[in-house]
């Protein structure tokens, strides 16, 4: 690894100012960036360690619930408060790494951890979101772990996240501070597609830090669920993965609330299905429909078209398990 | 602490750290340059950065270790694995990936398991760390220790060390219920030979016995 600095700031402001330096990172976990800078994809200068900040904090708000960005993954998906409320998110997040992972890994550090894809790990390769410019070694390469949504001619990588599945099926809002103050962005609008930057995986500036995330209070407690379907049972990255979250009266869809992961470069939300899901009845017929809806766009690749007929497949199950079908 | 130790303390405004090095850095290189052949200087300058570094970048770190208190200096880029394997000679606990995907490096930190390969050493500071050394007490082992005996829970025994902090760990956090569970809760720790169906008798006889781990 290469030699860095490394500080620890106490407070808010100490950390904006040290991470607005040039080559400096902040640190959280370091379950992502460690192995990042091992392996030489990354290389900082700085290490700044937000580990001190008071952000670890789960609190109710007036309209939801606050889950400050040093909550730890382990934390959160054991908080009684989300269990109650949002246990979409909690499902979500036991289903990502091992436990030993989320005893370090944080909210923050979740939304910031880069692609899984093994061409953007590996050095001797091209690869335009390490190095823009130098191809992508995923386009014509071993691509059955890749996009099938939003990808560009320059990167088919996707967001290897469960948690920010979960949050962005929930409507999270994301809680960003900066040296000019605080910003709010809706979570589903924090990640972004790879177009000709592949290189840039979300909107949060330099010198801006993840404060926390703030889910609002929904019904979707009662008929939510995270299904994952990977290569082995446990300790995986998703080939698929569908958030499903429905608010039912008397059978019929009042609202819905779908995203997937695996399968873009950030969580694909699926707003078409959840509008043609409302007021209809819950039914398997119902729910293959809406998972073909979900399916416009879609294009496979070499090894990765099976994801064709896996994403709609585990929309259906999703949702079959959310209303209780199953 | 004083301004003439070799280090600077967690805290410190990192500028003055940053622009003492930088000057150190720089002034040696050109002593080195006026010295030294051209050829010679690339060669040099690798060096000097190195030997620099080591003295300038180490930070004191205050550690406990299985209940004894360590202070050391510590560079940042050291991991708390290679803290534990090469500066205190804890070599019970294993490099296996060294990526966070085998689990051999699983230690305890303030009563929770993590990959001490993805943690940075300096990120412990005033945080205690039990490892597998840490487990027994004199010549009586720990229940666990006793059970992956007992019930061969390992064959080459790269991984066990992980794996016992981690059962220990899972029966402590409460995910050690029922079979599918341990498997689940398990499922960070890697056994290459295969030894699974005797880790998960091992850690639910353990359970079973209700003893305190």
């Amino acid at each position: 690894m290469k030699q860095f600095q490394y500080t620890r700031p106490s407070t808010q402001q100490m950390a904006l100012d040290a991470i607005s330096k040039p080559g400096a990172k902040i640190i959280a976990g370091g379950t992502n960036l460690v192995d990042l800078m091992k392996r030489g994809v990354t290389a900082p200068d700085k290490l700044v360690d937000i580990n001190h900040l008071p952000l670890k904090n789960i609190t109710p708000t007036h309209t939801g619930l606050h889950i400050g960005s040093l909550a730890l993954n382990s934390v959160v998906s054991e908080n009684e408060l989300v269990l109650q409320k949002f246990p979409l998110l909690s499902m979500a997040l036991k289903a990502g790494a091992s436990p030993q992972l989320r005893n370090m890994a944080t909210v923050g550090g979740n939304m910031m951890q880069r692609t899984r894809c093994t061409y953007f790990y590996d050095t001797t390769m091209p690869c335009n979101k390490r190095e823009p410019g130098t191809g992508c070694g995923a386009m014509e390469g071993f691509n059955r772990m890749h996009a099938i949504f939003g990808t560009s001619n320059q990167c088919i990588a996707v967001n290897p996240s469960d948690m920010c599945v979960g949050l962005a099926a929930l409507d999270a809002v994301v809680i960003i501070a900066g040296r000019k103050g605080e910003r709010r962005i809706p979570f589903t609008e924090f990640h972004r597609l790879p177009e000709d930057h592949p290189e840039i995986d979300n909107h949060l500036a330099k010198d801006e830090l993840i404060i926390g995330v703030e889910i609002p209070d929904n019904n979707f407690a009662k008929n939510s669920y995270y299904l994952k379907v990977r290569d082995r049972q446990s300790y995986a990255f998703a080939l698929v993965s569908v958030a499903a979250a429905l608010d039912i009266d008397n059978g019929v869809i009042k609202k819905a609330r779908l995203a997937m992961g695996g399968v873009a470069h950030k969580p694909w939300r699926l707003f078409d299905a959840e509008k043609w899901l409302i007021g209809k009845p819950i039914s398997e017929e119902n729910f293959k429909q809406a998972a073909q809806m979900a399916m416009a766009g879609a294009k496979g690749y070499e090894y990765n078209s099976f994801k064709l007929n896996l994403a709609p497949a585990t929309i259906n199950e999703a949702l079959k398990h959310a209303a209780g079908l199953v | 602490m004083s301004d003439k130790k070799p280090c600077k303390s967690p805290d410190n405004e990192v500028l003055s750290g940053e622009s003492r090095r930088e000057f150190l850095k720089k002034s040696t290189l050109l002593t080195a340059i006026a010295l030294t052949p051209g050829v010679a200087v690339k060669a040099a300058e690798g060096q000097w950065d190195e030997k620099l570094a080591g003295v300038f970048e180490k930070m004191l770190l205050h550690v406990e270790v299985n209940g004894v208190k360590h202070s050391l200096m510590v560079e940042p880029r050291v991991t708390l694995l290679d803290l534990l394997r090469e500066q205190l000679d804890l070599t019970g606990t294993k490099k296996g990936c060294d990526h966070g995907q085998c689990g051999a490096c699983t230690v305890h930190v303030d009563g929770h398991r993590v990959n001490s390969c993805l943690t940075l050493g300096v990120m412990v500071n005033d945080k205690k760390i039990t490892t597998i050394e840490g487990l027994a007490k004199g010549d009586q082992l720990h229940p666990m220790q006793e059970a992956f005996l007992k019930h061969d829970g390992f064959q080459c025994g790269y991984c066990t060390p992980g794996q016992i902090m981690s059962a220990v760990a899972c029966i402590r956090e409460g995910h050690a219920n029922s079979e599918g569970e341990i498997r689940e809760y398990m499922s960070g720790n890697i056994c290459r030979c295969g030894a699974y169906p005797n880790i998960v008798n091992a850690i639910q006889e353990v359970k079973d016995g209700g003893q305190t781990v």
